[in-house]
């Protein structure tokens, strides 16, 4: 079960003088589902595209299966990494179904000779690959809409095409960049049952996102990102109950947010009592938290320091 | 003296003709946004290449039917070479740079073939005779020659295996996510370098088999055959919406009949006796693409260059 499926050793981006992300270890095992957070501007997405090969990290290396990532994104979908995007990036003029079928590429052949003279091989293979296709759009809901053109389908349905798109790669991880982003509580709802689905599909899973809530349901393990450097990584529980992230991210402790029912609130509230009862006992691999934000670090436009350093003063 | 059936079928080759090579331009230009000036030099090496084949490789005396499809060949394959080398050694260095810097890479290797040619091809510094198919046929009020059919027969099969192919084939489909967004299209798997060369090998071809049908119409080719046609082929392709294949077949006819049927007809217009003509041509053919920029700038078919932008 624990097998290393993706494998993040030492990961720095810098862009000139600005370093977007710092040494950062990180691994995602087999049969695993494993969140990603941090505050605005942390370095969620340029990690992100460090593993799939369009950024090249200054330093470190990703190894996907034992195997280094080749700094191609195309090679990198070809060994088996997907990925969606935080704002969609669907071929908007093609169709559904053509959206899945271009996400299945790397999965079919075809010289071009076989294409032109449309030999028997070829359209059995064509044949073979859009029934994959209709099975996918059947698995994420969507196969009554195969001949709809991306652009005209609802946000919702949009995102699970995107899903869609990135499942037809046949990856063994995939990488979900905000997957709830301006979904309404069913829809995150059913997002959550989608990457379940995807997980028990034997398919390892990558998720950034800013629903605490959707995070803590459903990671098996989640990471903190902050300034550019991994703060925090454990269970849903060691991360909610370190101090740190709260202050870094999840905002002050408990101080009566406004009827978020269950949610964020009773989390909060959860994670100041724990504080209190196992004080500190030194979470796992953790650098220096505030302090070590030089200059240079992150995105300019972070609740980061700011917030880290006022939150200091409330906690016990 | 009814004239007209045989000036339409005129226009219609023509733009055929300008159509297969338009077809170079816009393709090129929907996945890279570079207009290709060199493309009308690939378009006259395609005729080099065929004319190479049909006087020093084959056999005299070899009968047309042998030797035409043997030229394509040969034609193609010149023209698929200068087209893919002009994109891997000249664009492609330049595809981070400002779009003003391959624009004029292409201008410059325009210039470099043409005196490439020129200067190192038997005899190409004037026209060079090529083989030609003059037997004619009549057909009620119109004439046509084999050329004719063979450019006709040619572009209609060239353009509708291209057609299928975009829509149908994988590489096609990886075509059209590539134009739409190459860095996804990376993300989905797609090596897009290798779609940018497939791109310019099928222009390249469309360009060779124009050269072949041009040659074998007007019977002579020189270094210099390249930059007309290539100018009205742009003419075409920005004419039908650049960057849309079916835009650059449409545009080309469109083109083709429109500058015939005003070479032709335009005179018998009071007050415009002075204006028709071949010698005129080019200028009613400039003017529509004016006018057409004007009232239309996206071009005929062209909605899809709205949302690139």
């Amino acid at each position: 079960m624990t097998t290393p499926v993706l494998e993040a050793r030492d990961v720095t981006m810098r862009f000139g003088g600005l370093t977007a992300v710092r040494s950062v270890d990180f691994t995602v095992n087999s049969g695993e589902i494993v969140g990603l957070i941090g505050p605005n501007g942390a370095g969620k997405t340029t990690f992100f595209n460090c593993l799939t090969g369009l950024y090249v990290p200054t330093e470190g290396t990703v190894s996907y299966q034992g195997k280094v990532l080749p700094p191609k994104p195309h090679l990198v979908t070809k060994a088996g990494v997907a990925r969606t995007f935080q704002n969609i990036r669907l071929f908007a003029n093609m169709t559904v179904l053509e959206n899945v079928l271009v996400g299945r590429h790397t999965r079919t052949k075809e010289g071009l000779w076989s294409a032109l003279l449309r030999g028997p091989g070829f359209k059995k293979a064509e044949r073979a690959s859009e029934e994959r296709a209709m099975e996918l759009l059947e698995f994420i809901g969507l196969a009554h809409k195969r001949d709809h053109l991306a652009r005209n389908l609802p946000y919702g349905e949009q995102r699970k095409l995107e899903i869609a798109r990135a499942l037809a790669s046949e990856p063994g991880l995939l990488l979900l960049d905000e997957p709830t982003a301006g979904m309404n509580p069913q829809e995150t709802r059913a997002t959550e049952e989608l990457v379940f689905a995807i997980r028990d599909q034997g398919i390892a899973v990558l998720v950034i996102e800013h629903d605490m809530r959707f995070i803590f349901n459903l990671c098996d393990r989640v990471a903190v990102l902050v300034q550019g450097e991994k703060l925090v990584e454990g269970t849903s529980e060691v991360v909610q109950a370190d101090e740190r992230v709260v202050a870094a991210y999840l905002g002050e402790p408990f101080e009566g947010e406004p009827a978020d029912d269950t949610g964020t609130a009773a989390t909060a509230e959860e994670t100041d009592t724990a504080d209190e009862t196992d004080a500190a006992p030194a979470p796992p691999e953790t650098p220096a938290a505030g302090e070590d934000t030089g200059p240079d670090t992150a995105e300019p436009d972070g609740t980061g320091p700011q917030s880290t350093a006022s939150t200091k003063g409330d906690t016990p | 003296m009814n004239t007209l059936p045989q000036q339409l079928a005129n226009g219609l080759l023509l733009g055929s003709m300008y159509g297969l090579i338009a077809i170079g331009y816009t393709m090129v230009y929907g996945i890279v946004q570079l207009i290709n000036f060199a493309h009308g030099e690939i378009f006259m090496t395609g005729a080099f290449g065929a004319l190479t084949v049909y006087f020093y490789i084959l056999p005299g005396g070899t009968s047309m039917w042998a030797a035409v499809p043997l030229m394509l060949v040969g034609g193609g394959i010149v023209a698929i070479l200068v087209a893919v080398g002009a994109e891997r050694f000249a664009y492609r260095p330049l595809r981070q740079a400002p779009r003003l810097a391959p624009l004029i890479t292409a201008i410059g290797l325009s210039l470099a073939l043409q005196e490439v040619v020129r200067n190192f091809y038997p005899g190409a510094d004037k026209a060079r005779a090529f083989p030609s198919l003059d037997t004619t046929h009549d057909l009620g009020s119109v004439t046509i020659k084999d050329a004719d059919i063979f450019l006709i027969v040619a572009a209609a099969v060239c353009m509708s295996a291209l057609a299928w192919f975009v829509r149908k084939s994988r590489t096609g489909r990886a075509m059209q996510a590539t134009a739409q967004d190459p860095d996804t299209a990376q993300l989905m798997g797609i090596d897009t370098n290798r779609i940018i060369v497939v791109a310019f090998a099928i222009g390249g071809f469309f360009a060779a088999v124009a050269a072949v049908s041009y040659g074998l119409k007007y019977g002579n080719i020189d270094y210099r055959m390249g930059f007309l046609m290539g100018l009205k082929a742009f003419t075409a392709a920005v004419l039908g919406g650049i960057g849309n294949i079916y835009g650059a077949m449409l545009g080309g006819l469109v083109l083709g009949i429109a500058e015939t049927m005003a070479a032709t007809y335009i005179n018998n217009i009071p007050g415009m006796q002075q204006l028709g003509g071949q010698s005129w041509a080019n200028v009613w053919a400039f003017c529509l693409l004016i006018l057409v920029l004007l009232l239309r700038p996206q071009g005929l078919l062209g909605e899809r260059v709205a949302d690139r932008a």
